[in-house]
C-alpha cells in the first residue's frame, strides 16, 4: 500500500518539533511509503545543495531496521556524547488494526453488508491511520537530524541518506545487538549513578531533577491519553452498529416509526464520523505530542547519563593521578588521563547545557501548537455535532 | 417532594436538567383516548341514527375520552350511546344498580368486545346497530354464567355497540378501519387524558435479607371513579408484580396486551438489602423506579386496564394485601412464561388455517421487529458500557495531567496544562452524564419493547388457543352427531334424548367459541393498533429526549473548549 503523505501531514510533522526542514541547504523528506507484510519500505527523499554530497537530489529505500541503525550508531559515537541525540522511531506497528480486522472478519455473519462494509472503511482508515503515523516519524527523525549543525555533518547520517544499495551489511549483527543489551543494562546502572552522585553544577542539578520527574509523569500520561482516545474510538465503532440496526428496523416497519427511525439511522451514521475523527484528532495532537516528547526526554535523560559518566570517569581519574603521585608511578600519564576526562566532562557540560535549553523552548512551543490546534478541532467538530443533531430534530418535530 | 425531580436519572452526577417529564405520562395516557374517541366514534353514527340529542351526546363523548372509560363509570354515563338505549344510560349513571350490574358484569366480562368492536377495526360499529344491541343483552346474559365474581365489579363504560359475536369481519373493515383511524387521529388531539402517576421517593424497609424498597406512588386525576383527585399510596415491587398477575389472569385471555411489569433482579435487590451504598445499588433503585412508573403508565394508558378494579384498588388503596406467588413472575420465570407462549404460537401458527391473513403478518412482523430490537438493545449497552469507560478514562488521564502540570517548570505552559485538566475533568462529568441518557433512555426503551413485544406474542397466542377451542368443539359436535344417528339406527330411544341433549350443548358451544373467536380477533387487532400507535410515539418522545440530551452535551463541549483555548494560547 504506498502511501503519498500531503502538506497536512508536513504539518502535523511541524507541530510535533518545530521549524524543521527549513534550511534549504539540506531539505529530506518521505515523499512514499510501500507495505509489504510486515515491512514498511520508506523512500527517502533528499534535496541538498552541500557538496560533500554526490549527487544535489536523490532517493532511497529504506527500512525501518536502518534508521535504528543510524539512532545507535550516533548515539555510540563519542562525539555526540554531549548532545541530545533525537529518539528513534519506534516500529511501525499494525497489530492493534490487524487484530480489528481479523475480529471483524470472524463476526461478518452477524452483521449486515452494510454494517460490515463501515467497520471494514473503519478499521482501514484506521490502518492508513497507523502507517501515516509512522512515516511521519521516521520522517521528524531524519529532519531533525539535517537540521542539527553537528549531527547534519555526520558520515554516516550521509550514508543513510546517499547509500544506493542496501544497508543491511552494515547493520547490528549479533554481536553488535548483544552491545546495545549490554549498554541498555549499563544505562540502569546510570540511573543509580546519575542519582548518587554529587552535582556541583546548579544547572544540572535542577534540570536532573525535573527531567527524572518529568518523564515518569509524562509515561503516564501518555498510557492514559491512549487509553482515553482509544475508548472514544470504541464509542465510534458502536455508533456505526446502532446506525445499522436502526436501518434494519426501519426497512421493516410499516407505522409512522418508519420514518423517524431512518432518520436517527442516518443522524448516527454522520454521528460517528465526527466522533472518529475527534479521537483521532485527539490521538494526534495529544497523545502522539505526549508520545514524542516523552522519548525526546528520554534522549536528554540520555546525555544526562552520559554526563554523569563523563564526571565519575573525571573522579575516578583524579583518584588515580593522587594514587600514582602517591606511587610516584606513571604520574604522567594518570595527569594526561585526567586532563581528557575533565576536557570531555567539560566539553558536554557546555554542549548539554545549550542543547537542554533549546530543548526546553522546543518542548514549549510543540505544546503550544497542539493544544491550541487540539482545542480548536475540539470546537469545530461539536460544532459539526451540534448542527447534525439540531437538523434532525427539526425533521423530527415538524414529522 | 418535587415529583419532576425525583422522576429523573439521579444516581448519575448533577444531573442538572431535571424536567418533569410528563410527556410519557401523557402520551401513553393518550394513546388510552384513541379506543375512547373510536368508541365516541360509532357513539355519534349511533346517535344521528336514532336520536336528536345527538349534539349533545356526541360532545360529551368527546369530552370523555380524556377521562375516559372509568370518568364515565361513575357518573355521566355520557360515554354511552344513550341513542341506544335507555338501559345504557342508567347502566352508566347508576352503575351499582342491581337491575343492571348483570349488564355491568356482562360489560365487563366483554370489555374486549365492546373495544374490539371498537370501529378501529370492524365495520360492525357503523352498521348493525340495532341488531346488535339485542345481542349484546342476549351475549349479556350468557356471559354472566361465565363470570368470575371479579368481573362483576367491573364497568364497561363502552357502548357495547358493535357486538364482535354475531357480526363476521366484513372485508370493507380495514377501509372502515382506515378511515375511523383518521378521524381518531382528529379527536385525539382535542382530548387530555387526565390522570398522572409518578413514583417517586424510593425508601429502604426494615433490615438484613428481609429489608424491601417501598416506592411512593402519587396520582394525580380529575376522572370521577377515583375517590379523590390527588393521592399517594406506598408500594412495593411484589405488589406491582401481582397487579400484573391479576390483570393478566383475566384479560390476557380476552386478547388484551396486558403491559408487562419489570424483571425481577435477585443481584441487584440483595445489593441494596445488604445495605451497599454505592453507585450501582443507586443506579439499580432508580432503573427500577422509572421502570415500574412506565409500567403503571402503560397500564392506565390501556382503556380497558384502566376500568379494572384492581388497577384502582392498586392506585388508591392505603394498604394492599402482600401479593403473594409472584415467584413465577421472577425475571427466569417470565421469560419461561413468554418463551412458552412463543413456542406454542409457533406450533400452533403450522396448524391454524388462517383466514385473516392480517395477523400473520403481524405476526411475523412483530417476531422480526422483537430480534432487531435485541440486537439494538445489545448495542446500545455496548455504546453505555464503552461511555462509562470512556468517562472513567478521562478522569484518570485527568489526574495525571494535573500531576504533569504540577511538574512542569514552565509557568504557562504549567498553568496551560492544569487548566486542560479541569476541562477533561468536566469532560469527564459529560461523558458519565450522557452514557446515564443513552441508557434512561435509549436503552430502557427498547428493553421496555422487548417486553411488551412478548406481550403482544402473548395476546397471538390466546387468539390461537380460541381457534383450537372452536375447532375442537366443532369436532366434539360431529361426534355427538354420529352417537345420535347411531344411536337412531340402533333404535334406542332413552339414550336419543341424551344425544340430542348433548348436541344442543354442544351446538351452543361452537356457537360461542366461534364468537369468541371472532371477538378475540377483533380485540387482538385492536389491541395490535394501539400498541403501534403508542409505540410510534412513546418511540419519537424518548428519541427526542435523547437527542436532546446529546445536544446539550455538546453545547457544554463547546463552552469548555472555548474557555481552555485562551490559556493555550497564553503559553510563552
Amino acid at each position: 500500500m504506498a502511501l503519498t503523505p500531503d502538506e497536512g501531514d508536513r504539518d502535523k510533522v511541524r507541530s510535533v518539533s518545530v521549524d524543521l526542514n527549513n534550511d534549504a541547504s539540506l531539505l529530506i523528506d518521505i515523499p512514499d511509503a510501500l507495505c509489504e507484510r510486515d515491512k514498511v519500505k520508506f523512500t527517502v527523499h533528499t534535496k541538498t545543495t552541500l557538496r560533500n554530497f554526490q549527487k544535489p537530489e536523490f532517493s532511497v529505500p529504506r527500512q525501518h531496521e536502518d534508521f535504528i541503525w543510524l539512532h545507535d550508531t550516533l548515539v555510540e559515537t563519542e562525539e555526540y556524547a554531549g548532545l541530545i541525540i533525537p529518539p528513534a522511531p519506534p516500529k511501525p506497528d499494525f497489530e492493534s488494526p490487524r487484530e480489528k480486522m481479523h475480529k471483524l472478519g470472524e463476526g461478518e455473519a452477524s452483521m449486515t453488508k452494510e454494517e460490515y462494509a463501515k467497520m471494514k472503511q473503519e478499521l482501514e482508515a484506521e490502518y492508513l491511520a497507523v502507517f501515516k503515523k509512522t512515516v511521519q516519524v521516521h520522517e521528524v527523525f531524519l529532519q531533525r537530524l539535517s537540521s542539527h549543525p553537528v549531527l547534519s555533518r555526520d558520515r554516516n547520517f550521509q550514508i543513510f541518506l546517499e547509500y544506493d544499495q542496501d544497508l543491511s551489511v552494515r547493520r547490528k549483527n549479533a554481536k553488535e545487538v548483544f552491545g546495545g543489551f549490554f549498554k541498555n543494562m549499563v544505562k540502569s546502572a546510570d540511573e543509580v549513578l546519575i542519582s548518587g552522585i554529587k552535582e556541583v553544577d546548579d544547572f544540572f542539578d535542577q534540570e536532573k531533577t525535573f527531567l527524572l520527574d518529568y518523564f515518569s509523569k509524562i509515561k503516564d500520561s501518555t498510557a492514559k491519553a491512549e487509553k482515553m482516545t482509544r475508548s472514544h474510538k470504541s464509542v465510534a465503532e458502536d455508533y456505526i452498529h446502532i446506525s445499522a440496526t436502526l436501518n434494519s428496523l426501519s426497512a421493516e416497519d410499516t407505522t409512522a416509526l418508519k420514518q423517524h427511525l431512518e432518520k436517527l439511522s442516518d443522524l448516527f451514521e454522520k454521528l460517528r464520523k465526527v466522533e472518529a475523527r475527534v479521537a483521532s484528532d485527539q490521538e494526534l495532537k495529544l497523545t502522539e505530542l505526549l508520545r514524542y516528547y516523552m522519548r525526546d526526554i528520554q534522549a536528554a535523560k540520555d546525555l544526562l547519563y552520559r554526563r554523569a559518566r563523563a564526571l565519575a570517569d573525571y573522579e575516578n581519574s583524579n583518584k588515580a593521578l593522587d594514587k600514582a603521585r602517591l606511587k610516584s608511578k606513571d604520574v604522567v600519564q594518570a595527569q594526561e588521563h585526567q586532563e581528557q576526562c575533565l576536557q570531555k566532562f567539560n566539553k558536554l557540560s557546555e554542549s548539554g547545557k545549550k542543547e537542554l535549553t533549546s530543548f526546553k523552548g522546543r518542548r514549549v512551543v510543540a505544546f503550544r501548537k497542539n493544544l491550541i490546534e487540539m482545542a480548536e478541532l475540539e470546537i469545530k467538530h461539536a460544532k459539526n455535532n451540534m448542527s447534525l443533531l439540531q437538523s434532525c430534530i427539526e425533521l423530527l418535530k415538524s414529522n | 417532594m418535587a415529583t419532576s425531580s425525583e422522576r429523573s436519572p439521579p444516581p448519575f452526577p448533577e444531573s442538572e436538567d431535571q424536567e418533569p417529564d410528563p410527556d410519557p405520562a401523557d402520551g401513553d395516557s393518550d394513546e388510552g383516548e384513541d379506543i375512547f374517541t373510536g368508541n365516541s366514534k360509532p357513539a355519534e353514527i349511533k346517535a344521528e341514527r336514532h336520536q336528536p340529542p345527538v349534539d349533545v351526546t356526541a360532545k360529551l363523548q368527546r369530552d370523555i375520552p380524556s377521562s375516559d372509560p372509568l370518568g364515565d363509570l361513575d357518573g355521566s354515563g355520557a360515554n354511552k350511546k344513550p341513542a341506544r338505549d335507555g338501559r345504557q344510560a342508567d347502566l352508566f349513571t347508576e352503575p351499582r344498580s342491581d337491575i343492571f350490574s348483570e349488564e355491568a358484569a356482562a360489560r365487563p366480562a366483554r370489555p374486549g368486545p365492546a373495544s374490539g368492536s371498537n370501529a378501529n377495526s370492524s365495520s360492525k360499529s357503523n352498521g348493525i346497530h340495532s341488531d346488535e344491541e339485542q345481542d349484546i343483552f342476549a351475549e349479556a346474559t350468557v356471559e354472566l354464567s361465565l363470570d368470575s365474581p371479579h368481573s362483576e365489579r367491573k364497568e364497561t363504560p363502552k357502548p357495547v355497540t358493535s357486538t364482535e359475536s354475531s357480526v363476521a369481519v366484513q372485508p370493507s373493515a380495514p377501509k372502515t378501519a382506515l378511515k375511523t383511524m383518521a378521524e381518531l387521529e382528529e379527536e385525539e388531539s382535542e382530548d387530555k387524558f387526565e390522570l398522572n402517576i409518578s413514583i417517586t421517593n424510593p425508601e429502604k424497609v426494615g433490615d438484613g435479607m428481609n429489608a424491601y424498597m417501598a416506592y411512593q406512588v402519587s396520582t394525580q386525576t380529575s376522572l370521577p371513579m377515583f375517590r379523590s383527585k390527588s393521592f399517594t399510596v406506598k408500594r412495593r415491587f411484589s405488589d406491582f408484580l401481582g397487579l400484573y398477575e391479576k390483570l393478566s389472569e383475566k384479560h390476557a385471555q380476552n386478547g388484551y396486551i396486558v403491559p408487562p411489569p419489570p424483571e425481577k433482579s435477585i443481584l441487584g435487590m440483595t445489593k441494596v438489602k445488604v445495605g451497599k451504598e454505592d453507585p450501582s445499588s443507586a443506579e439499580f433503585v432508580e432503573r427500577r423506579r422509572a421502570a415500574l412508573e412506565r409500567y403503571l403508565q402503560r397500564v392506565v394508558a390501556h382503556p380497558s386496564l384502566l376500568q379494572d378494579p384492581d388497577v384502582r384498588e392498586f392506585l388508591e388503596r392505603d394498604e394492599l394485601p402482600r401479593a403473594v406467588n409472584t415467584q413465577a413472575l421472577s425475571g427466569a420465570g417470565f421469560l419461561k412464561m413468554i418463551n412458552r407462549a412463543t413456542d406454542a404460537v409457533s406450533k400452533m401458527t403450522i396448524k391454524m388455517n388462517e383466514s385473516d391473513i392480517w395477523f400473520e403478518e403481524k405476526l411475523q412482523e412483530v417476531e422480526s421487529e422483537d430480534q432487531q430490537l435485541r440486537k439494538l438493545h445489545g448495542v446500545v449497552e455496548s455504546l453505555v458500557n464503552h461511555r462509562k469507560d470512556l468517562s472513567i478514562n478521562t478522569a484518570v488521564f485527568a489526574k495525571s495531567v494535573a500531576m504533569l502540570g504540577s511538574s512542569e517548570d514552565n509557568t504557562a505552559l504549567s498553568r496551560a496544562l492544569s487548566q486542560l485538566a479541569e476541562v477533561e475533568d468536566r469532560m469527564e462529568q459529560l461523558h458519565q452524564e450522557q452514557a446515564s441518557s443513552d441508557f434512561f433512555v435509549f436503552a430502557e426503551l427498547l428493553a421496555d419493547y422487548i417486553r411488551l413485544l412478548g406481550g403482544v406474542r402473548g395476546c397471538f397466542d390466546q387468539r390461537m388457543k380460541t381457534w383450537q377451542r372452536w375447532q375442537d368443539a366443532q369436532v366434539t359436535l360431529q361426534k355427538k352427531r354420529e352417537n345420535e344417528a347411531r344411536l337412531l339406527w340402533a333404535n334406542k330411544p332413552d339414550k336419543l334424548q341424551q344425544a340430542k341433549e348433548e348436541i344442543a350443548e354442544w351446538e351452543n358451544k361452537v356457537t360461542q367459541y366461534e364468537a369468541d373467536f371472532e371477538r378475540i380477533s377483533t380485540t387482538v387487532r385492536k389491541e395490535v393498533l394501539r400498541f403501534e400507535k403508542e409505540k410510534a410515539r412513546d418511540f419519537k418522545n424518548q428519541i427526542m429526549k435523547y437527542l436532546e440530551s446529546l445536544l446539550h452535551s455538546q453545547q457544554q463541549l463547546i463552552k469548555y473548549w472555548e474557555a481552555f483555548l485562551p490559556e493555550a494560547k497564553a503559553i510563552a
